[in-house]
């Protein structure tokens, strides 16, 4: 099925083209931090993990939503998500690869990254990130790809796949869960030490990463006429609601305990981040764009005449992105750092060659899902399933 | 000579198993190494030591926070650590320490108010508490920073340590740094300790309670340096010059809440 993504029109090479120009110059970055060492970074001994480790946590999500459309088809035998579930399970793949290379951008040693499989420490939460990560990274290529043979030919899927779309199920709430646990079961990090965290980056997987894809979904309407269906479109819609609603529920909660409570180390970050602390406020703009994005996309999804509206929808859809993607690709890092140990501020802004090797990877990205929509697309048309 | 392909799996299965081979035997070692907080037994010492090293189960430190009044003695015992260690001076966030001073306020982040003037206005030396129970042996995923069974001591392995900076996020004490560039060209050469390794980038490190001169028989560099000021002993021992001064003074230590108990206490 490989040979799909080598025929295509010029707006397609010429798109592909584009990442591997965006991808090069951030390869270059790369290699200079490789030269010089993590230095060249924005990160600090006080701000330790930076806008690498914030794009894994984010892109973790994203892998993670692909669940939204598996589980209702394959549980619930829903059948309106048929169309589209290959779309979900390739962004998967492409986001997976995104978080992997994000964590050997962010190791300081990266040639004895396999010293994590050589001297395995159960102990060590980063140990079963790794499990996790690359086995959902496994079963979503097995599970992908069969299926997607098995629909090129005409056949029911074999049954031996059943048990790794069932296993995919479980695996994905499993690699958001155990990447909250990262974070949190660390001691002093107030921001962090919340028995909700992986209910939080589930909730707010479970509504980010299925609006990524919905918002490529109407892209592809636009530049292939794949249409996924007005019914998936409006599951798929819902879902986001819901899950969004309990993102911001969640972070509320986080809120109340904070300031309810009234105990500085827990108040002190989420005041960091929307007033500023002794006069350092760089990422308070943010923080409240986040806050307004998220309350707007709310407003116009939960109003169900103007959820279904798909004039607005990919408007809603792009503010909830941007608002998820500021809390946790931001938000989240910066606030555990911040203040410090010691109850001082060391701010952390991201440097030139940071930000382009982030975009290097997702450049990337792009390129692993560009590709393998095109073979998922080539072959649905070849069968005439749209 | 032409090698088959054959030949080449031959060698190469021959080196895998070799490898596999010493990775067991190492995993089984770095076992019997390793502890796991909480009041573990204490195990045999390994047989490779000085014939006059200091032997303890359990070493801790105790700092007399009231006579570093002297910014001079805060400076010999940073240089004395420093020195003897190769450690970098880098300014700016991504600097290297092992031991600093700090402000009460930021050492002691759960404080009074109304403090006596001379406690608000003294520095505090900071450095690796050597946590009973640290948090970052517990995170690090390759165990290149492990505590010593038999002695307490939180280690750190430096060529195992892939800068994944997870010890750093776990650590409530702000007691780790990482070689964000290349440590050597921030060494002045004149004042180099020969017989102590320097660093690459990409590494954590951080005060190890000088290990290598307790095996040599000598006290850690910055008690050496401190005339006094700082106390190193077995916290095990109840005759040991740290056990008499907790018996006798008033001391705190950092963070307590947290559990991690550290074994480094200060006398107000």
């Amino acid at each position: 099925m490989l040979e799909k993504a080598l025929k295509g029109s010029p707006l397609y090479w010429f798109w592909l083209f584009f990442l591997a120009c965006v991808a090069g110059v951030g390869s270059m970055a790369y290699l200079y931090q490789l030269n010089f060492g993590l230095g060249v970074t924005g990160m600090s001994r006080d701000v330790s993990w930076g806008f690498y480790i914030a794009q894994f946590t984010y892109l973790v999500g994203v892998a993670a939503s692909a669940v939204m459309l598996v589980l209702p088809t394959y549980l619930h035998h829903y059948k309106a998500f048929k169309k589209m579930i290959i779309l979900g399970e390739f962004m998967a793949i492409a986001a997976v690869s995104m978080c992997l290379l994000f964590i050997i951008v962010d190791l300081g040693q990266p040639q004895r990254a396999m010293n994590v499989i050589l001297h395995p420490t159960p102990g060590s939460i980063l140990f079963w990130d790794m499990i996790v990560l690359n086995g959902y990274l496994f079963i979503n290529l097995l599970v992908g790809w069969v299926t997607l043979q098995a629909e090129r030919n005409e056949v029911a899927p074999p049954k031996w796949i059943k048990f790794f779309i069932y296993l995919s199920i479980f695996w994905a709430f499993s690699i958001h869960t155990v990447t909250a646990f990262l974070y949190a079961g660390l001691p002093g990090r107030h921001y962090w030490l919340t028995a909700i965290m992986a209910a939080r980056f589930l909730a707010s997987a479970f509504c980010s990463g299925p609006a990524i894809l919905l918002l490529l979904a109407f892209l592809l309407k636009r530049l292939v006429n794949f249409d996924p269906g007005k019914e998936a479109i409006k599951s798929l819609a819902k879902i986001i609601t819901y899950a969004m609603a309990l993102n911001v529920f969640f972070f509320l909660l986080e809120v109340f305990t904070a300031f309810y409570s009234d105990i500085p180390g827990h108040k002190a970050p989420i005041v960091y981040l929307f007033s500023g602390t002794d006069g350092f406020a760089q990422w308070t703009p943010f923080m409240w764009l986040a806050a307004i994005l998220a309350f707007v996309s709310l407003a116009l999804l939960i109003p169900a005449k103007l959820r279904d509206n798909h004039e607005l929808l990919p408007w809603t859809l792009l503010f909830l992105v941007l608002a998820t993607w500021i809390d946790k690709g931001i938000g989240l890092l910066v606030g555990g750092f911040t203040p410090n140990m010691f109850e001082t501020v060391t701010e952390y802004i991201p440097s030139i060659p940071e930000l382009a090797i982030v975009l290097a990877i997702y450049a990337m990205g792009a390129m692993i899902l560009t590709v393998l929509w095109k073979i998922a697309l080539g072959v649905k048309q070849e069968v005439g399933h749209f | 000579m032409s090698k088959t392909r054959r030949d080449f799996l031959k060698l190469a299965g021959a080196c895998a198993c070799t490898v596999a081979a010493s990775q067991l035997v190492g995993a089984n070692a770095q076992a019997a190494d390793a502890g796991h907080g909480g009041h573990a037994p204490a195990v045999a010492q390994p047989a490779n030591q000085h014939d006059n090293a200091l032997h303890g189960t359990h070493w801790g430190m105790v700092i007399d926070t009231k006579r570093f009044t002297d910014p001079l003695l805060v400076q010999k015992c940073m240089d004395a650590c420093h020195l003897t260690h190769n450690v970098p001076k880098i300014d700016g966030p991504q600097e290297l320490k092992w031991i600093w001073a700090a402000s009460y306020l930021e050492t002691f982040t759960e404080h009074n108010h109304y403090l006596p003037e001379s406690v608000e206005q003294r520095s505090f030396m900071l450095l690796c508490n050597h946590c009973e129970n640290p948090p970052c042996v517990r995170v690090c995923p390759t165990k290149a920073t492990f505590k010593r069974a038999w002695d307490g001591i939180v280690q750190m392995d430096m060529h195992r340590c892939i800068g994944c900076r997870f010890c750093m996020a776990a650590c409530p004490y702000g007691a780790r740094s990482f070689n964000f560039n290349n440590p050597r060209p921030y060494l002045d050469e004149t004042k180099m300790n020969p017989d102590y390794p320097t660093r690459m980038r990409g590494v954590v490190e951080k005060c190890t309670f000088c290990v290598e001169r307790l095996a040599q028989g000598l006290m850690p560099a910055c008690v050496e340096a401190s005339d006094g000021a700082i106390l190193f002993g077995d916290l095990d021992d109840p005759h040991s010059s740290v056990r008499k001064a907790l018996a006798s003074k008033f001391t705190v230590r950092r963070k307590v809440s947290l559990g991690t108990e550290p074994s480094v206490y200060y006398i107000i």
